[in-house]
């Protein structure tokens, strides 16, 4: 018995020790990308890591202008697409003298994001799908009796969410399990990804958590009126309250209702760019303090901490709150 | 020190709009030690009320969030 309890000790030490290391590793890595514009200053911006920039970026290559275009413009081509390029005096009686005059392809104005320029954005939301896709059906392909890691985990996953689904909103909500579980899923790895040094967290856009949200609002709402139809009303009329305040909260409560979606979207998207506004704030400390710097590391090494844990609950509070949505659609006496 | 007196006038504003994250910490703290205080009262009770832990915790730290989101569009869509 006691071997057997210094056994399990010590593996969860080392496992503890390995975490640890995996951690500080991603935490330097974090901070060497943006040592590299190091000016003894803080140099870094918080926020720049938000932006939405063309994956398949035109980037730095090389275009020459041809003399062309109206007025002070000449043209650039790139992959087979003109564009005109205002130029600058310089560059005009550069051309005028017959010398070539070259801008790089993004100065150019190529690679600007349009409607469906494959961005930043896009990959880490298909990778999410990705890790998805990978857990839930390559995981669980042995359906074993005894599971494996991948496939416990898996399971996990599932009974944990399919238990809060029953808990909170009651066994009638089951049929829309799939779709909250999709939800959870989904924001969970989208968290969890945008924690790898120098990707791309999409959850901390509001333009992407206010379509789930939005998604919930309407599901929700419709299903409310499916189910119980202008009975769903009776949400906004408080029988347990007295005759006389009940128009009064009746207001209060369709506000409240109505305001729904933006606080749902806005919890998750501004706790994730919060929290790694923080982390690069941080990063930034290490970048003007120099040799100092190692108490700002610890810090981020606490922040990244904090932000794996954030990552989890915020997905595990979207869904939930989800859960609760519809628990009112389903139930809306009080 | 450059910038006019609008720029000034923004960043005070981004600045006072952050004392509501912290004011968000305060209600956080509240929901949790509460939550504590009853369930060492009754511990067989408590397993049962993560989930309304957490909802609580939820919409105070919403709150809070607006107040970030207000000093963030103050900052920089203003």
């Amino acid at each position: 018995m006691a071997t057997e309890s210094t056994n399990t000790e010590t593996k969860s030490g080392g496992s503890r020790m390995i975490a640890f290391v995996l951690i500080g590793l991603a935490v330097l890595a974090f901070i060497a990308g943006y040592l590299d514009d190091y000016e003894g200053s803080l140099s870094i911006h918080p926020m720049d890591q938000f932006e939405v920039q063309p994956f398949f970026g035109a980037g730095e290559a090389e275009l020459s202008i041809a003399p062309g275009g109206e007025g002070e413009a000449g043209l650039a081509t790139y992959r087979g697409e003109t564009l005109p390029v205002q130029l600058t005096a310089v560059e005009l009686g550069a051309l005028q003298d017959g010398e070539t005059v070259s801008r790089s392809a993004e100065g150019a104005g190529f690679g600007t994001v349009g409607l469906f320029t494959i961005t930043n954005v896009t990959f880490w939301m298909a990778m999410a799908v990705l890790a998805v896709i990978l857990l839930m059906v390559v995981g669980t392909r042995g359906r074993a009796v005894v599971p494996s890691r991948s496939q416990s985990m898996a399971e996990l996953a599932y009974s944990f969410v399919r238990q809060m689904v029953e808990d909170v909103a009651g066994k009638d909500a089951l049929p829309y399990f799939p779709y909250i579980f999709t939800l959870f899923l989904y924001i969970l790895f989208a968290n969890f990804l945008g924690l790898i040094p120098g990707s791309f967290t999409t959850t901390s856009h509001i333009a992407v958590t206010a379509v789930m949200a939005f998604a919930v609002f309407f599901t929700v709402t419709i299903v409310g009126f499916v189910k119980n139809g202008a009975g769903f009303l009776s949400l906004f009329w408080v029988t347990s309250a007295p005759l006389a305040i009940r128009p009064v909260l009746a207001i209060i409560e369709f506000i409240s209702y109505m305001v729904r979606p933006i606080s749902h979207s806005l919890r998750l998207a501004g706790s994730m760019m919060a929290g790694h506004a923080v982390l690069k704030v941080f990063a930034g400390f290490v970048g003007a303090l120099g040799l100092a710097g190692v108490a700002p590391i610890v810090g981020v090494v606490a922040i990244y901490a904090l932000e794996f844990l954030v990552s989890g609950i915020q997905a595990y509070v979207f869904t939930i709150l989800t859960c609760v949505y519809l628990k009112d659609a389903l139930h809306p006496h009080h | 020190m450059e910038g006019d007196i609008a720029n000034m006038g923004q960043f005070i504003g981004a600045g006072l709009a952050a004392i509501g994250t912290g004011a968000a910490a305060i209600g956080v703290g509240h929901v949790a030690g509460n939550f504590l205080a009853g369930a060492l009262r009754n511990p067989s009770a408590a397993a049962g009320q993560t989930a309304t832990l957490f909802i609580g915790i939820a919409f105070a730290e919403a709150l809070g969030l607006f107040a970030f989101l207000v000093a963030i569009l103050l900052l920089f869509a203003v």
